[in-house]
Order: structure tokens, then C-alpha cells, then sequence
């Protein structure tokens, strides 16, 4: 399996990125990790003319500490939020969702901007991240602007990045102790989720995103809103898939993918409310 | 393209096509065919190799990708004639059969202790879920690996 | 343990490590793509993107135009080439429809993934490139995926048969005429079965690959090929390209797996051929992952239909078997024989009286072609009987392993004459089935499921059994003779003794995988008195092995490895007659026992068989017409099949909530006679187990209705990983077989003949109290909620 040709540049900054992929159009992409990209090019689903490798931007891979949020570079990988004591203390629950990225061999590549950036709603950190109420930072020829999680994912593999934007830092607010858990439902471990679910509660506060029950990760709003209006964990569960519109595959029906939301919801609000 | 690329301990200036994925470069460049393909989906891990000391799999990464890293393929796990500990136990536990996935099962297994001396025997299932066997039934592979981790 | 109950052995039977390992686990190791061929061209091929279409034309000119490409073939280009289609070589019956079959087709296309054109170029990715260039026009036609819509002809894929329907093969064993009807009738108890087997991948790790190395001023070829089978190819490689058998030499260098998937005779292998003659430049190929999916065979895929009559006490009566098997598109080397390999295993491990009625009718399909895979016809047909057997169990209300202890075939039954014939050589069931259930504690098992699978309880536990016995060592000629296969069934060994007492085996056995290099060591080391490291096997190369019937069957040591003691044997002999000769003492009053010649009662008269080696090269002294070296060679038929067994027992927790199932344990207890290396037994027995298992819980090749596979890629078709299958309690009996002087049976493919039954069997016993009574395979998390989902709507209804 050999890609078709293209040309490969390599930027220096995030500038000289943007400018590359000014510069090349609409055939050209950004090639991080390589992770969500090549398997595509491999099998001659995706053939860009160029790629604008970003991988070698050091400065975008970072976790730090911001008061209020952790701020992750873009180019950080999934192993380095798995393994990062700064996530592990204030948002352990994304640290655990990205040790469930395809394996360590994917994670030791993968970045969780290219993962955001490919917008697959059968990842793991893009709808984790939605459920924690992240920020995210896009540079662009004129700048930078935040687009919230819950705006930017827009529709199959599409998202509020402008072609000549790139993602370069996730915002993630801190949990502040508040119970969580991840359930990833699924027949083998390197496989995306059948359904996966990222939750967190806090009081009266939670927050639930769902792996794979649409187009686009999904954020289950109606689960939130029936435990803050004092709903029992398993009453809010059955509104599961209020926000969901789940698609048919060789895994599982519609049908099937609502049932599993409502029961990997349940157990997921179980796991956070102890 | 040209890239300088350090293979088991020794500099590699090549002229490569952008598109040359690692796992070519090595075998057909290199003419180091230890490291084995057999998917073309990152499913198998038969390819997994080093990257600056880390397990990958070499069939999702471009050899553009590598310039300027250090790269360690099976071929240069064993050091002064000696296999490295976890190739002994994989031999010591008949942790192979046909041999074609034991390369990369190898360097994960490798890469796996790295991250985690001791793990358990759960946690050595979990690590290795990206690598397929279709020989073993895992169970050899596991015990090679826990006893290679505690021979440690 | 040893190698006969007198003499103690000092190898076999003992645990040893792999020979193998070294090369394979530094990458030394070569496999057929890692050969380095100077100057070799690449071959691509162009596939069929249609299930069933005619080829209207075919334009490859584009494809000439690409950097690197030396030429490009449509199907018709390249049928001067062929001296005949591709072969089958068991036409099961007189009238079997065989359609006629080349390596790239010429008007139509019956099945996605077959070849329609194909490049050669300078390189693997000008060809790849190429093929994006090959512009075929194609009319589609209706795709033909359901067996029984195959059989009702509504389209007919080969238009020269006239039908889809390739044979139908009927056994009918009855002691009095009428004798299976009257049974049913007068059974106190009886079920009716339907199960489905459903089409697998064998998914071999290395993908297939070829090499064709010419040498045209000399004439002869050189055919590298990742095979199980190099004897068998080489035959039909000249025989398909009218190349002088003696002019083709076949060779598989190391191989990655096989399954039954390498048996076989595969198009690239004659295109890869054809063309090296044609351009006078070796040619290569490498198949791609999503080729093997579509181009390289499947396995099972068969439908089943059983019915079982019992007695009062669940003694079995008779059995019916009525069998729909999917050949897929084409017919390709053994394809059809696959069900008659299971047709005599439906009575499993019990003592029937001879009352059995089966018949199994093959259709085609617009799918891959279907052959061999790890078991062939044994899995499934022991699933059929497994299944019946605790479907009747529950009809009686009793214990599924009681029920099978009642129906055992007992150990001072043997050797046993069953209901088709057939004679097994040896068995104790009960053992097995005690051991079994004691490492599973199976009563504890059962007290705990009492307890746990309350109503309302979402985590449910289930105990699965399966006792199986196994037909394998194919085969005695006679009897392949009798089933109408193209060949024989011995094999062939040649021991011989070098000057310096190193020895030197000769195998036409194929390994890819096995350790038949260890294994071979340890039976001439034990013969011989050597250390096994002295001795070196030589094997897969028909220019070095010339005899041989290759690696499948569970065949290489109850036929291959017998051969090699046979022929050890043979060189002792004449070692002994020079021994004799030279110690001036006669010839029955030597013994010989650890390398060593001493006469009896004169110990200090001595000579070792290192001196006898020297002695046999230089010749000087030798007796009067004894010809100088010491080698010997065996041609080996076996007297019967061999005939291991066991019992498995497999311990689930199925989630009702979400129908994932959890298995907790599995206990495989296998009887493969007596062991030469138990650590290859239990390494088959390992990825046996995992391999059926994975049939139950994991794997479909699947089709959508137009014919188009929905698993190509290992991201889709679910071969599991260490992180989703359990670890495995092993334990073993041994019963010697009476019918090869090693007392050896085969062990390839037990497991996986054990592990489907006893998973399947768990995951419904589990759900039993739920209503529900069977589980399609594979078994996964979906398909056991909506079997739950309707098997609790089905007992509303009936409750309404």
C-alpha cells in the first residue's frame, strides 16, 4: 500500500505553516502525526498534492498549567497526555481517555490537535474534550481566535477551522475534583468506540459526551439538564440519545447504539457520582 | 527528498520519494527486512520499529517523517552476538510460531517494559493490543513478556 | 512420557526449546518478500470492483504509458499462456460442475477481488500506480451472495454449467435398510438443529507472496512461493503452464502462517511464473492486505441442518445431517472435498449404532472461493454435533456433560468401527472429559451459577462443553482414493548420516510455523543417539526434498514425522551390518542404544555409530555388497487417519445489559497421543483454541447484497488481540496410538475444532433462563442483546 505522490514541506512555525497551506490551496494538508491522515492515503481515499508537515513544531507540544484551565499544545500526543501529572491532577478524565486511544504504538504518534482537527466522532478526545467544556485556539493568517468545543465540530469530518487555520492549543477547564468516568464500549481494544462515553459530575454540574452516536461528537445536553432539574441517574440516562442521531455499521444498529448510550451513560454517572 | 536517518547506531543519508513510508525505506532502502508489513490499515503492528526509542508503526509514519530521528529495528535489538532479554524469553517461553509477527510484537514488547517495568498481567494484554498474532494465542507472548519484566 | 511404554526416553517427550527461534526473532529469518532478486520486475493486479460482471473490454494502454511499467495483460492477452485452468483436485463426484477457472478471467468477473488484468513493472510502485490506468469496461451483473437463492438458479454465474449447483455427496450408513427413518420414529427423544458456519478469513500474518526466477538459457525456473504445499505446486505449475515437471523447482522460504490457506494453487503463483518465462526477467509479487482478503481463500461458510434420536436414556439412535456449502465463485484446489472432511465426524465421540444419513450439496456464489481453513470440515461438523448434543441435553432436562459421558465411545471400545467405517485407532473420553471438568471445576462452576443467574440478573454465567474427536494425518491413500482426491497420502523422509556423524533430515513436510525442524531433531536424536542439535532438517525445496506431499491435515508428524523414525530405523539396520562386520560378531548379537553398538554380554566390544559413519563414507572396510554411506529412505502411507480428542470447557459471563460476553476460563484438555515436544503441542493447542474462538466471538467475512466485502481491511474483520482473549488453562491425556510405531496423532487443529462448540455452548447455557436457546456466530455484543431482545419478545408472546 503506497499513497499516491505528493509533494512534502516542512514548517518551521505555525506561521510558515499557515503560509504554506495559503500558498498550496486546497489540495494541500496538514500532516501532524500522520495518524488519521495516512491510513486514508494508504488505501488512496484521501491524495493531497502536498503535505505541510506541522509535526516538528515543538513549541506547540506542551500541557501547562493556566489557573483556571490547563492549556495542551496542539501537537502534543496522546502518550504525553496519557502519562501527564499536570492532567492526571486537574483533568484526569481526558488523561484517561487519551490512554484509550488506538494503542500505545498510535498514541506514541497521534496528537490530540490532528485528532480534533480530523473531527472523527468516533474519536475518543473530541468528544471528551467537548464534554469538559474546551476551548479551542485556532492561528490563522490574521491571528487567533477561540472556538468553543461545542461550536466546532460541524458536521462529518468538518469543522469551524477555516482551510487556512490551523488548531495550535486545546483549553481545558480543570475538573476541580469532580467525579468522572470513560466508558468505551467496544469488540476489540485498538478499535474505535461502538459507543463511547466521557462524563464528569460536579454537585449540580455534569457534563456527557458521546463517542460515535452521530456525525459529530456528540454533547448529551438532556442528561445534564435532567440531573440539574434533580433527575435519578438512571431517568437521566434515558436521555441518552436525545442529542444523538447514530448511524448503522457493521458493529452495531441505531438501535442497538441508542441502547448502549443509555446503559454506558447510567454506568458512567454511577462511576462519577461515587 | 533528502534525509539523514540513524539505523541501529548507523547514519543513513538517503534520496527518497515523500511517499516512501518508513517500513519501505528500511526493507528496500536499508535492506533491513526483519521489520515485516502485514495489513495496510496500522491494525497488525508487524511493522512496529524504534522511533527515538519509542515502539511506532512504521507503515503509518513517511520516511520524510524520520529525518533527523533514531530509528532501531529488530536487527538491532541484540547487542555483541547476545539476543536482548526479551527475544530470550520470547525463545525461552515459545512465544512464536511462524515467526512473522514476532519482529514487531518484539519492539512493542520492548517499548512496552520501557514504560512500564512491572506490569501486570492485564496491563501486558492491554499493552500489546496493537500487535496481531495469528499463531500463539497470546498466551506464550504474555508470559515471554512478564518474564522478561521480571527478569529485569 | 515416552515414545513407546517399554524403552525410556531421553528426547522425546521432553520439553525443548525451538531451533527456529534465533533467526526468526532477530529478523534473520527471510520470508518470500524479503528475498533480494536482482533486476526482479513487479506484478500488480487489477481486480474486479463488481461481484458479477461480464468483462466487455479491456484497455491497458494508459497503464504502458507510466513510468517504470514493461507491460500490461488483460485476461485474454495471457490465454495462450496457460496449458490448462486452474486445477481442482477433488472432483467429489462424477458429475461435480467444475467452472472453468484462469488466473486472470477473461469475459467475466465472479467475485470481487478477481483478476482482471495485471501490470509488470520496474518497480512495485509503477506497478501499483498502473493499474489506476487500466481502463475496463463492465456490465454488472446481479450479485449471487445467499445460498439458498444460489441454489434456486435465478442467476446462474458460469453460464457453461447451466447451474449453481456444484454437487451433491450422500453417506448413508445403515446397519438394516430403513434403520435411520425407524430410529427417528421411534425415538423417545429427538432435536432439530439448523446452525450457521460463517465464512472466515484465515488471515495468515505474512500475506501471500511470490518470486518467479527464471533461467532462460538453462530452461529451468525457480517458483519462490509463501506456500504450504511446494510438492503440490510444483506438480500443477507444470502441469498448468505445460512446464517440464523436471524443470520447475518450487521452494517456500520461511512462512508465516498458513491455515489451509496456503494450500492451494493461487493465480499470482502462475502469473508471477507465466511471465518470468515470457520476459526472461524473474517476476515478483506481494499481496497486498486488502488482496488477501478477497483473493486468498476463505473458510467454512456452510449451513447445517442436524437431527439427532435418542432413547429413553439419551443414548443416541441415529443421526441426520442435510449440508449447504458455499464454494464461493470458483472451485480452487481441494474446495470441494472440504465438507466430506467432516461428513465422518457427525457422531463426534459417541457410540452410535450404524444409523447415519448424510448429504451435503455445494453451490457457487459470486464470493471468494472457499477452501481449507484450520480444521476444514471438522469444525464444523464437530459444532453441529456439540451444539445438538446440549440442545438435546436441554430437551431432557439433564446435564450436557452427563449426556455425553452416557454417550461416550468407551475406552475398551477401541479401536473402534463406527458407523461410517471408519475404525478409530484409540480414545479415552472420560478421561478427558474428568480432567476437564475437574480444572474448570465444573461442579463448583455449576453450584455458582445457581446462585448468580437469579431472574433479573444482568451478569449471567455460562459453562460450555465440548468433547470432540478429530479425523487427521491425511491420509492412507486408499481411502483418499475412495473420496475421489487427486492424490496419495503418504509422505517421505531420507535419514542420512554424514561422515563426521552429523545428520542430515529430509522432509517432505512444509513448515510454516510449527517447529517441524525441533520436532524432526528430537524423533532422529531419540533414534539416533545424538544430541538434536547435530541433526539438520532440510525441507520446502523440491530441488533438495524432491518427495513429498506437504503440510496440512494435522499430517506432517502422524505421516511425515512416522517416516522420518521409519527411515532412522532403516539407517540403524545398516549400521549394524557394518557394526558387525567390523566387531567381527553377529548381527543379532548387537544392540544398539545411545550411539552405540555393543555386543551383548561382551560390553568392552564396542563401536559408536560416529565410527560406523566414517566407516560407511570411506568404505574401505566394508562387508561384501553392502554400498558405501548411510542413508536410507522411507516412502510412509499410513494405515489409518489419527484420531486425537479431548474435551473443552469454556466458562463465560455474559453482560445482559449490553451482550458483551466476558470469558473467564477456558480449559482445553487434548489427547494427541503420545507428544514428541509438549511445547509445541501446547503452542498449537494455544492458537488453536484462540482461533476457534475467535470464529465464535469475533469474525464474519462480510458481503453487503450487492456482493461488495465489508471486511477487507484488519481494522474491519476482527482478529483479536492479546487484550481481548483469555489466558488458557491447558491439560492433556495421553492415549498412544496403536497404528504408527511413534504412537503419535496430529495436534494442528484441535484446537480450534473444540474451542467454537464450547463458546458457543457457554454463552447459551448462560442465557438459557432468558429463553434463549441458540447463538449465531459470531457471537458479539449485538447479536447477543437482539438474541436476548427476541428471545424475551418471543416468551412474552407466549406468555400473552
Amino acid at each position: 500500500m503506497i499513497p499516491a505522490a505528493f509533494d512534502y514541506v516542512r514548517a518551521g512555525s505555525a506561521e510558515e505553516a499557515i503560509s504554506l497551506i495559503g500558498e498550496h490551496g486546497e489540495d494541500a494538508k496538514f500532516i501532524a502525526g500522520g495518524h488519521s491522515l495516512l491510513p486514508l492515503m494508504k488505501l488512496r481515499l484521501a491524495q493531497p498534492s502536498v503535505l505541510v508537515d506541522i509535526g516538528r513544531l515543538s513549541d506547540l507540544s506542551y500541557i501547562r498549567d493556566a489557573g483556571d484551565h490547563i492549556a495542551i499544545g496542539a501537537m502534543t500526543r496522546h502518550m504525553d497526555i496519557e502519562k501527564s501529572p499536570v492532567l492526571a491532577e486537574h483533568v484526569p478524565l481526558l488523561a484517561h481517555a487519551a490512554g484509550h486511544v488506538g494503542d500505545p504504538q498510535v498514541r506514541h504518534r497521534g496528537t490530540i490537535g490532528g485528532s480534533i482537527a480530523h473531527s472523527d466522532a468516533a474519536s475518543d478526545l473530541p468528544a471528551t474534550t467537548l464534554a469538559l467544556g474546551a476551548t479551542y485556539v485556532a492561528q490563522g493568517p490574521n491571528g487567533t481566535r477561540e472556538i468553543a468545543a461545542a461550536d466546532f465540530f460541524q458536521g462529518f469530518l468538518t469543522t469551524a477551522l477555516a482551510a487556512d487555520e490551523m488548531l495550535t492549543e486545546i483549553r481545558v477547564p480543570k475538573m476541580n475534583g469532580a467525579g468522572w468516568s470513560f466508558q468505551k464500549f467496544n469488540r476489540r481494544a485498538q478499535d474505535w468506540a461502538i459507543v463511547g462515553v466521557a462524563a464528569w459530575r460536579r454537585n449540580g454540574e455534569s457534563g456527557v459526551g458521546l463517542v460515535n452516536m452521530g456525525s459529530v461528537p456528540i454533547l448529551a445536553t438532556s442528561v445534564s439538564s435532567a440531573l440539574a432539574s434533580g433527575a435519578s441517574i438512571a431517568d437521566a440516562a434515558e436521555q441518552a440519545a436525545a442529542e444523538a442521531d447514530p448511524q448503522n455499521d457493521l458493529n452495531a444498529s441505531p438501535e442497538y447504539r441508542v441502547h448502549l448510550a443509555k446503559v454506558l451513560v447510567r454506568r458512567a454517572l454511577e462511576e462519577a457520582s461515587k | 527528498m533528502q534525509i539523514r536517518v540513524t539505523v541501529n547506531g548507523t547514519v543513513h543519508e538517503s534520496d527518497v520519494e515523500p511517499r516512501t513510508l518508513l517500513v519501505h525505506y528500511v526493507r528496500e532502502v536499508l535492506g533491513l527486512t526483519g521489520t515485516n508489513i502485514g495489513c495496510d490499515t496500522s491494525s497488525c503492528g508487524a511493522c512496529s520499529l524504534h522511533l527515538d526509542g519509542e515502539a511506532v508503526k512504521s507503515c503509518t509514519v513517511l520516511a520524510v517523517q524520520a529525518d533527523g530521528c533514531e530509528v532501531t529495528t529488530i536487527e538491532g535489538l541484540a547487542t555483541d552476538g547476545e539476543m536482548h532479554p526479551m527475544q530470550q524469553a520470547f525463545m525461552q517461553n515459545h512465544a512464536l510460531q511462524c515467526g512473522y509477527c514476532t519482529p514487531g510484537m518484539v519492539m512493542a514488547a520492548t517499548s512496552l517494559l520501557k514504560e512500564n517495568p512491572n506490569p501486570t498481567e492485564a496491563e501486558v494484554r492491554i499493552g500489546l493490543e496493537g500487535n496481531l498474532c495469528r499463531c500463539t494465542g497470546y498466551h506464550n507472548i504474555v508470559q515471554a513478556v512478564l518474564s522478561a519484566a521480571g527478569g529485569q | 512420557m515416552t515414545i513407546t511404554e517399554s524403552a525410556a526416553s531421553t528426547v522425546l517427550g521432553k520439553r525443548r526449546l525451538r531451533k527456529e527461534d534465533p533467526a526468526l526473532l532477530t529478523g534473520e529469518a527471510k520470508f518470500t518478500s524479503d528475498l533480494n532478486i536482482p533486476g526482479a520486475l513487479h506484478l500488480a493486479v487489477l481486480r474486479s470492483p463488481y461481484a458479477h460482471a461480464r468483462i466487455l473490454s479491456v484497455d491497458v494502454s494508459a497503464a504502458l504509458a507510466v513510468p517504470g511499467v514493461v507491460a500490461a495483460y488483460s485476461g485474454a492477452d495471457l490465454a495462450p499462456l496457460w496449458a490448462g485452468p486452474m486445477p481442482c483436485a477433488w472432483p467429489v463426484t462424477d458429475d461435480m460442475k467444475n467452472p472453468t477457472h484462469y488466473p486472470l478471467a477473461v469475459s467475466k468477473a465472479a467475485y470481487v477481488g478477481d483478476g482482471v488484468a495485471c501490470v509488470v513493472a520496474t518497480s512495485d510502485t509503477a506497478a501499483h500506480d498502473a493499474l489506476d490506468a487500466i481502463d475496463v469496461e463492465y456490465e454488472p451483473l446481479p450479485a449471487v451472495i445467499d445460498l439458498e437463492d444460489a441454489l434456486s438458479d435465478r442467476v446462474v454465474i458460469h453460464d457453461e454449467l447451466g447451474t449453481n449447483r456444484s454437487y451433491t455427496w450422500d453417506l448413508k450408513c445403515e446397519g438394516e435398510d430403513g434403520q435411520v427413518d425407524r430410529a427417528f420414529a421411534d425415538a423417545a427423544y429427538t432435536v432439530s438443529e439448523h446452525y450457521v458456519h460463517q465464512r472466515l478469513i484465515p488471515m495468515a500474518m505474512e500475506p501471500r507472496a511470490v518470486a518467479a526466477v527464471p533461467q532462460p538459457f538453462g530452461g529451468d525456473i525457480t517458483l519462490y512461493s509463501s506456500t504450504q504445499v511446494p510438492h503440490i505446486l510444483k506438480v500443477m505449475t507444470a502441469l498448468t503452464l505445460g512446464i517440464p515437471e523436471h524443470q520447475m523447482r518450487v521452494v517456500a522460504p520461511a512462512v508465516g502462517g498458513g491455515f489451509g490457506a496456503k494450500l492451494n494453487v493461487y493465480a499470482e503463483e502462475l502469473l508471477c511464473t507465466a511471465l518470468a518465462r515470457k520476459h526472461k526477467l524473474p517476476v515478483r509479487w506481494t499481496e497486498e492486505r486488502t488482496e488477501n482478503t478477497q483473493a486468498t481463500i476463505h473458510g467454512r461458510a456452510q449451513r447445517q441442518h442436524i437431527e439427532l434420536a435418542a432413547d429413553a436414556d439419551g443414548k443416541l439412535t441415529a443421526v441426520r445431517v442435510r449440508l449447504l456449502a458455499d464454494m464461493g465463485a470458483y472451485l480452487q484446489l481441494v474446495t470441494p472435498g472440504i465438507p466430506l472432511l467432516g461428513a465422518f465426524l457427525y457422531g463426534g465421540v459417541y457410540d452410535l449404532p450404524v444409523a447415519y444419513d448424510f448429504s451435503c450439496t455445494s453451490v457457487f456464489t459470486t464470493m471468494t472461493p472457499t477452501d481449507a481453513y484450520r480444521g476444514a470440515g471438522r469444525p464444523e461438523a464437530t459444532y453441529a454435533i456439540e451444539r445438538a448434543m446440549d440442545a438435546l441435553a436441554d430437551t431432557m432436562g439433564i446435564d450436557p456433560l452427563e449426556l455425553r459421558r452416557r454417550n461416550f465411545i468407551r475406552k475398551d471400545q477401541f479401536p473402534y468401527t463406527a458407523m461410517t467405517g471408519l475404525v478409530y485407532d484409540s480414545g479415552d473420553h472420560d478421561a478427558a472429559a474428568t480432567k476437564a471438568a475437574e480444572l474448570a471445576d465444573y461442579d463448583g462452576l455449576r453450584a455458582r451459577q445457581a446462585t448468580q443467574n437469579v431472574d433479573g440478573a444482568t451478569k449471567r454465567l455460562g459453562v460450555g462443553v465440548c468433547s470432540y474427536f478429530e479425523m487427521c494425518g491425511l491420509a492412507p491413500s486408499r481411502v483418499l482414493a475412495s473420496l475421489n482426491y487427486s492424490a496419495g497420502g503418504w509422505e517421505a523422509a531420507t535419514v542420512r548420516v554424514l561422515p563426521t556423524n552429523k545428520i542430515q533430515v529430509v522432509t517432505g513436510t512444509a513448515p510454516h510455523g510449527q517447529g517441524h525442524e525441533t520436532a524432526w531433531s528430537m524423533i532422529v536424536a531419540e533414534k539416533m543417539g545424538v544430541d538434536p542439535d547435530d541433526v539438520d532438517v532440510l525441507h520446502s525445496d523440491t530441488a533438495i526434498a524432491p518427495l513429498g506431499l506437504d503440510t496440512y491435515g494435522s499430517r506432517s508428524l502422524p505421516v511425515g514425522g512416522v517416516a522420518i523414525a521409519m527411515a532412522c530405523d532403516k539407517v540403524i539396520d545398516k549400521a549394524k551390518k557394518i557394526a558387525a562386520h567390523q566387531l567381527e560378531a553377529n548381527e543379532d548379537d548387537l544392540e544398539f542404544a545411545g550411539g552405540n553398538f555393543t555386543v551383548k554380554g561382551t560390553p568392552d566390544k564396542a563401536m559408536p555409530l560416529a565410527a560406523i559413519a566414517f566407516e560407511a563414507f570411506t568404505a574401505h572396510n566394508l562387508p561384501d555388497g553392502l554400498e558405501p554411506n548411510l542413508e536410507a529412505q522411507v516412502t510412509y502411507d499410513p494405515p489409518n487417519f489419527s484420531w486425537p480428542f479431548g474435551t473443552h470447557i469454556c466458562v463465560v459471563e455474559v453482560d445482559t445489559e449490553t451482550g458483551e460476553v466476558d470469558v473467564l476460563k477456558y480449559v482445553a484438555v487434548d489427547d494427541c497421543g503420545n507428544q514428541v515436544n509438549p511445547l509445541i503441542v501446547e503452542g498449537q493447542v494455544h492458537g488453536g483454541v484462540i482461533q476457534g474462538l475467535a470464529q465464535a466471538l469475533f469474525e464474519e467475512a462480510v458481503f453487503d447484497e450487492d456482493g461488495n466485502p465489508k471486511t477487507s481491511t484488519l481494522a474491519e474483520y476482527l482478529v483479536p488481540a492479546a487484550s481481548d482473549v483469555p489466558p488458557i488453562t491447558l491439560g492433556h491425556t495421553i492415549t498412544p496410538s496403536p497404528t504408527n510405531p511413534l504412537g503419535v496423532k496430529g495436534i494442528g487443529e484441535a484446537g480450534t475444532i473444540g474451542a467454537a462448540p464450547a463458546v458457543i455452548n457457554a454463552i447459551v447455557d448462560a442465557l438459557s433462563g432468558l429463553g434463549v436457546t441458540d447463538m449465531p456466530m459470531p457471537a458479539s455484543p449485538q447479536t447477543v442483546w437482539t438474541t436476548i431482545q427476541s428471545a424475551s419478545t418471543a416468551a412474552q408472546g407466549a406468555s400473552k
